[in-house]
């Protein structure tokens, strides 16, 4: 009997038909996949990461939310161009953090993986609310009404929890202080020693030039000033790194 | 009473979406539930209307059930309408960014439902109501479960809607392809498992001892769509009541994850489903039998063996190890092969009959949807090696190769088989006009050729720029400059699109009049009746 003759079992059995295709299509996922949960440069730490401040996951959301990620790529690839254009090619751990990841996967505007610190708050409020003004070559769509539109807070200390839940290392402490912790952020006034110690890094102040409220503006800004910050690579031991 | 448990339980339903209206925690979710209550709610007044106390009609066990396939060919040419329109409106944005209107419709919000309206909501369908269709008739059996279709139709559609809706309030997990939160993945898992059911169970009543290829095709896409659905919508919502949720994986897991199931939702629901198709109306339409039985068992095994393993060629020279992204590689080159068995295997089904891609505009369509095939099967590979890839990743190219798959093979497939269907779903004895399917050909394929040879420009020059030194080994150009050279491709790509969708526009034209019953008094095609030869 042959091959062909054989596979006609197959092909009056459909129960035979379903399993047979369900276990051809699971090889690729498991060989691909499963050993990045375990590889050592796909789970290193690496020195500077953290987890995100409250007002930076809150920004980030805004950016996930509003398709950032359609246009802007947060991954630098080892290249000389892009290296000298975004800086230091970016490192699997500075992802650790992600749930979900924007990698992106396509430049209609420039990498953002690195952008914190390259410009001011204020230059980043004025780019996101006309940003034809400040580049006028830009395509960018406009977010003025992020800074109309106050952050809308109920209980932000659930959105740190489910991140735990999905193996973010958040402290019971950070958790406590999730709410009062989003708002300090923002706020030139407040007492942020806490929220330092719990974040080191931590960008604090007024970033939309609203110091009355903390609106999305706040939150995205905050987002986008500390992309890129938290490993510092003077220190970096690129050889340690390389495997 | 007719519909009397349906009415119940979506009442029900539409209670749930009401009281988590009222309590939800975040306000795009209240919106949502909103929208939800209103379909629902709208939906089961529809039913209470067309609902009495008759007794029911007895149904003919040994007739095909052919309702929900007649909707569902509606909203496959209703979807393809919105989804292109969607998708010139945003090439346009591009072109010119004044037309974005914050916050509801912005590029970013748009364009998740530009791709899900067109995969999804027209492709979706299209799968759905065309594998109902040739199951039957191959099985020569009745659908299974009674009135289990209807509500694989309709689960769908509502699906459809609420993830649409959801994008343009903001809601979205940020997957490309599957960014429905939580509460919609959950409910497309309900659909989807009922649509594997009812498939599987109307082939396990069959008549015919044998299964017949088409549906190998079709039963492999649904039940990997099932695998790479459940998998990569894997996440932990915020609340119950919320509408955020975070991805269950993180960084390099999360993005080989999403591209696993990105690719593969090309793979599968794109491909390997719309192979369903062409192995059922090419050799319907060319009276011809499928050229190679032994290619096709060859070619089925190792496309959806090779597929699987092709994600990590979106993942180049990223923070992925470098072993997973030539594996990558090295199966996307490999999968070149069976992709060109279906293709061969489709177009020799012509043999014998190439005369008819002359003489009828459907055959014309179904071989150019299998050329294009042919194309985006050869660029894709070649795109995955890692040194093209250095340059096209990120630019325009990728765009362009994705819509010479989607507007070339699966646009132009599914046009050909609802061509196919419409007539014979609605007993009529054809098409309203087949001139108007010639124009139809040639706005889609003119379309398609302007959109990929604008997108091969720009993609390949912005790549170039990107990378450009001069002597003194400084870059040459800024970002904005590179993106304010892209304005003339932008508005001629949009110039493409708006074609193709000129073309969707002819074909809802002409399927709305042949569902109405009419015929257009026009010269038939030349070639298309044999000339009388003089007696001698």
């Amino acid at each position: 009997m042959g091959l062909m003759d054989r596979h006609a079992l197959i092909e009056k059995n459909a129960t035979l038909l379903l399993v047979g295709s369900l276990l051809v299509v699971t090889v690729g996922g498991i060989v691909e996949i499963a050993p990045l949960f375990y590889l050592d440069n796909t789970i290193e730490k690496v020195e500077g990461m953290r987890p995100y401040s409250p007002l930076e996951l809150a920004g980030r959301n805004i950016y996930v939310r509003e398709g950032c990620y359609l246009c802007h790529s947060q991954m630098i690839r080892p290249f000389r161009d892009e290296v000298e254009r975004y800086g230091h090619y970016s490192l699997a751990a500075e992802s650790m953090y992600d749930h979900p990841f924007q990698w992106g996967s396509k430049r209609t505007g420039p990498d953002l993986a690195r952008v914190g610190d390259r410009y001011s708050n204020s230059w980043h409020v004025q780019h996101l609310t006309d940003p034809r003004s400040v580049v006028p070559e830009s395509i960018m769509p406009s977010y003025a009404f992020l800074k109309d539109t106050p952050i809308e807070v109920k209980d932000f200390s659930t959105h740190l929890t489910a991140n735990r839940r999905v193996g973010v290392p958040y402290s019971d402490d950070m958790i406590a202080n999730a709410n009062a912790d989003l708002t300090a952020q923002a706020d030139p006034n407040a007492d942020t020693s806490g929220l330092e110690k719990r974040y080191p890094k931590a960008k604090v102040g007024d970033f939309d030039g609203d110091p009355q409220q903390v609106t999305e503006m706040d939150a995205l800004v905050a987002y986008l000033q500390m992309l890129g910050n938290l490993v510092d690579f003077k220190n970096y031991d690129e050889a340690a790194g390389y495997r | 009473m007719k519909y009397g448990t349906e009415i119940v339980l979506l009442s029900l339903f539409a209670f749930a979406a009401f009281v988590a209206a009222g309590f939800g925690v975040d306000g795009p979710f209240r919106q949502h539930m909103w929208v939800l209550f209103f379909a629902v709610a709208g939906f089961t007044a529809i039913l209470l209307r067309n609902s009495d106390f008759k007794a029911a009609a007895p149904i003919d066990p040994d007739a095909y059930m052919d309702g929900p396939i007649r909707y569902g060919a509606i909203a496959t040419v209703f979807w393809g309408v919105v989804g292109m329109l969607v998708g010139v409106i945003i090439a346009l944005q591009l072109a010119f960014p004044d037309l974005n209107i914050p916050p509801w419709f912005n590029f970013g919000r748009l364009r998740p439902l530009h791709t899900s309206g067109v995969v999804f909501a027209f492709g979706g369908n299209a799968l759905i109501c065309t594998s109902l269709y040739v199951v039957q008739r191959t099985c020569r059996a009745r659908l299974f479960g009674g009135s289990f279709a209807w509500f694989v139709f309709w689960g769908y559609q509502l699906f459809i809607v609420m993830a649409a809706t959801g994008y343009l309030l903001g809601i979205t997990e940020s997957r490309e392809y599957a960014e429905p939160e939580w509460y919609v993945d959950i409910w497309l898992t309900i659909v989807w498992v009922a649509y594997l059911l009812l498939f599987l169970g109307t082939i396990l009543k069959r008549k015919e001892p044998h299964i017949y290829v088409a549906n190998w095709f079709y039963l492999s896409f649904i039940v990997t769509i099932a695998m790479l659905h459940v998998v990569n919508n894997l996440s932990m919502p915020a609340s119950f009541l919320g509408s955020k949720s975070y991805s269950a994986f993180s960084g390099v897991q999360d993005a080989l994850t999403q591209w696993w199931y990105g690719h593969n939702a090309v793979g599968f629901f794109l491909t390997a489903g719309f192979l369903g198709m062409m192995y059922y109306f090419v050799p319907k339409q060319v009276n011809r039998p499928v050229y190679s039985y032994r290619l096709s068992i060859i070619h089925f095994w190792a496309l959806i063996f090779l597929y699987i393993w092709a994600g990590p060629h979106h993942l180049h020279y990223t923070a992925l190890p470098d072993w997973a992204q030539t594996l990558g590689m090295v199966f996307s080159i490999m999968l070149w092969m069976p992709s060109w068995g279906g293709m061969i295997n489709g177009l020799m089904t012509l043999s014998g009959a190439w005369d008819k891609i002359r003489t009828d505009p459907i055959v014309r369509m179904m071989v150019a949807a299998i050329a294009f095939y042919g194309m985006s099967t050869f660029e894709g590979p070649m795109m995955s090696i890692k040194t093209v890839n250095s340059l096209s990743h990120y630019t325009d190219w990728t765009i362009g190769h994705v819509h010479s798959g989607a507007l070339g093979w699966v646009g132009l497939i599914t046009f050909g088989a609802i061509y196919y269907m419409v007539p014979k779903l609605w007993n009529r004895e054809r098409l309203y006009s087949l001139r108007l399917v010639t124009w139809h050909f040639w706005l889609a394929t003119l379309g398609i050729v302007v959109y990929a040879a604008v997108m091969w420009v720009s993609g390949i020059m912005q790549g170039l720029m990107w990378r450009e030194y001069d002597e003194q080994g400084f870059l040459v150009y800024s970002f904005a400059e590179t993106v304010a050279a892209m304005h003339p491709y932008y508005v001629m790509r949009a110039a493409g699109g708006a074609m193709y969708l000129a073309g969707m526009l002819v074909m809802a034209w002409n399927v709305t009049m042949t569902i109405r019953g009419y015929q257009r008094k026009e010269q038939p095609l030349p070639g298309s009746v044999p000339a009388l030869q003089p007696a001698e």
